[in-house]
């Protein structure tokens, strides 16, 4: 399983879904780890009432049938399936409804998606997830990207109220890529994935929504900035450590 | 349970060579020995492993174009498609040697002096010399750990002038830094069509550059550029001059508009995915998203929302 995790941080992030099938082609019994552990692009499907999109995961899913978020019904339709309890519903509808103007905020368009259930220990989970495809030709404003996606999953866990506070678990995945491409340049692609924890005990005065928000609205920050100055960054050293800019090459060259 | 027993016995063992294969394949430059090791450990058959490997990496010396040194330490070879002679032996044109190399552990196991069927012509040779003369010091400049080389990749038989004939330069340079998670690798391959009837030699070069960071994470830049040019058929010293200063030209265009991409990602690039801050320059309003929802149901009722 460690020579498995070990083979996904070295593959192309864009050949990220191949390298999972092939994976669970080649390790069936590590099929829950290897789903749980790697992160792989959303997928979404249309809500039949509404007509607006919601995203698929795991934690949506049972059998082969996904819960929309804003009808909660299971798509396609299921005799039992699993539903959230009428508070945690409503919770989840205030969720869908608030994060979706975050996501208009931050993304200018893309789809969010927000699923609540009940954990084992009197406190619940929640799972934002958010998809933005940036390429001009669907979603980017400015018309940059040839291909451009961006997809990211929060889960929190949030613990039983006590004393006023709760204790939050949030784990983050943010996978992205960008591809531009022109003439003078050719193609420019960098994908990538991370994932990053965050807990914090917070006072529950201005409600669970709220604190969830505020954390996920940070750790996005964080990420962004991270992939934008670090990761990216990196890339970007390497390549002027192959092949110093010339100014560097004519400092030291003497006059000729 | 059964389900997944089923899958795993109907794999065969060609299906998982063929994995394998894929995951060595595309390796990212100085990583391939690393994921040799994680394949085997996920495969647990030395018999599908080692087809894998020998399938796997000659492509992939070949298309990252490895240098290896001669066991005399005289010189280096490229591992390329254009100094291929056969399976496990290519060509160094510089020092006139070939080289027998083990794929699976990357190294040059021996060398012998060249046959001179292996070789150019002397009048080839001349134009393949000199610009490899120019090159050197073009590389040697431009790169702090790069190799090169040239070949004949079409005509090295022809005598005189009266035929076309077709040279290829490489350049490599690769920096592996596993211990700062960090590798990264420059490819060109420019090919010098010398044209006799024209009088000219066309020139087309095609650029790689891969670079792979995974401290806790997995980002990878992945850019191609092709270009193309010309210039007079001259004698090989001018044309080696005029070429090179084709291919430094070009090259450091290249560098310059992945500089001018990079800087472009803060600000324009990646605001298409996702802005640093919403418009209203301030963080999001979790506890009073009212406003927010009057706002929408005005654009809403006016139109001017995007569908969504």
């Amino acid at each position: 399983m460690e020579a498995a995790m070990g083979l996904m941080r070295r593959v192309p992030p864009k050949h990220s879904e191949t390298a999972l099938s092939a994976l669970l082609s080649l390790l069936p019994q590590h099929s829950s780890d290897l789903l749980s552990q790697v992160d792989q692009p959303l997928q979404v499907l249309c809500d039949v009432d509404s007509g607006k999109e919601f995203i698929l995961c795991e934690y949506n899913r049972d059998a082969d049938s996904y819960r929309s978020p804003w009808s909660n019904k299971y798509h396609p339709p299921l005799d039992d399936g699993p539903y959230p309890s009428a508070e945690l519903r409503k919770l989840e509808i205030e969720a869908n409804d608030i994060f979706a103007i975050y996501c208009d905020q931050y993304y200018e368009g893309g789809i969010s998606s927000v699923y609540i259930w009940e954990d084992e220990n009197e406190g619940f989970v929640a799972c934002f997830l958010i998809k933005k495809d940036g390429a001009k030709t669907a979603h980017g404003k400015r018309g940059c990207l040839q291909e451009g996606s961006w997809d990211a999953i929060h889960v929190i866990e949030v613990g039983p109220v006590e004393d006023e506070t709760a204790r939050y678990c949030l784990t983050s995945s943010v996978m992205l890529s960008l591809t531009t491409n022109n003439d003078s340049s050719g193609t420019f692609n960098l994908s990538g994935s991370i994932r990053r924890q965050m807990n914090m005990e917070l006072s529950v005065a201005e409600g669970h929504l709220c604190n969830m928000g505020k954390m996920i609205e940070e750790m996005e920050s964080k990420l962004r900035n991270s992939l934008d100055q670090v990761y990216f960054g990196k890339t970007k050293e390497m390549v002027c450590t192959l092949r110093p800019p010339s100014e560097i090459i004519e400092m030291r060259l003497p006059d000729s | 349970m059964s389900d997944e027993e089923e899958t795993a016995s109907q794999l065969t063992d060609k299906q998982k060579m063929e994995i394998a294969k894929w995951f060595l394949l595309n390796s990212p430059a100085g990583e391939i020995q690393y994921v040799a090791r994680d394949i085997r450990a996920v495969l647990k058959n030395e018999r599908v492993y080692r087809a894998a490997v020998a399938e796997a990496f000659p492509l992939y010396n070949k298309a990252h174009m490895i240098c290896l040194e001669f066991p005399d330490r005289s010189g280096e070879v490229i591992v390329s498609s254009f100094s291929e002679i056969d399976k496990n032996e290519y060509l160094d044109p510089r020092t006139a040697q070939v080289a027998r190399v083990d794929h699976v552990k990357q190294v040059c196991e021996d060398a012998r002096p060249a046959n001179d069927e292996e070789l150019p012509s002397s009048y080839i040779e001349e134009y393949r010399c000199a610009l490899d003369a120019e090159i050197i010091k073009y590389v040697s400049e431009a790169y702090p750990k790069g190799v090169c080389s040239v070949y004949c990749a079409n005509g090295k038989d022809v005598e005189e002038p009266g035929s076309d004939f077709e040279l290829v330069v490489l350049i490599s340079a690769a920096r592996h830094s596993p211990q700062n998670f960090c590798n990264g690798s420059w490819r060109s391959i420019w090919h010098m069509e010398f044209k006799d009837e024209l009088q000219i030699v066309e020139v087309r070069g095609k650029l790689q550059v891969g670079a792979h960071y995974f401290e806790e994470g997995n980002v990878q830049l992945d850019a191609k550029h092709e270009c193309k040019d010309s210039t007079i058929f001259q004698s090989p010293d001018d044309c080696a001059v005029s070429l090179t200063t084709i291919i430094r030209h070009h090259e450091t265009e290249y560098l310059n508009s992945l500089q001018v991409s990079y800087s472009n990602l803060p600000d324009t690039t990646f605001k298409d995915l996702r802005r640093k801050l919403p418009v209203t320059r301030t963080l999001f309003p979790w506890h009073n998203t009212l406003q927010f929802s009057l706002t929408r149901d005005i654009q809403k009722n006016l139109g001017l929302e995007s569908s969504k």
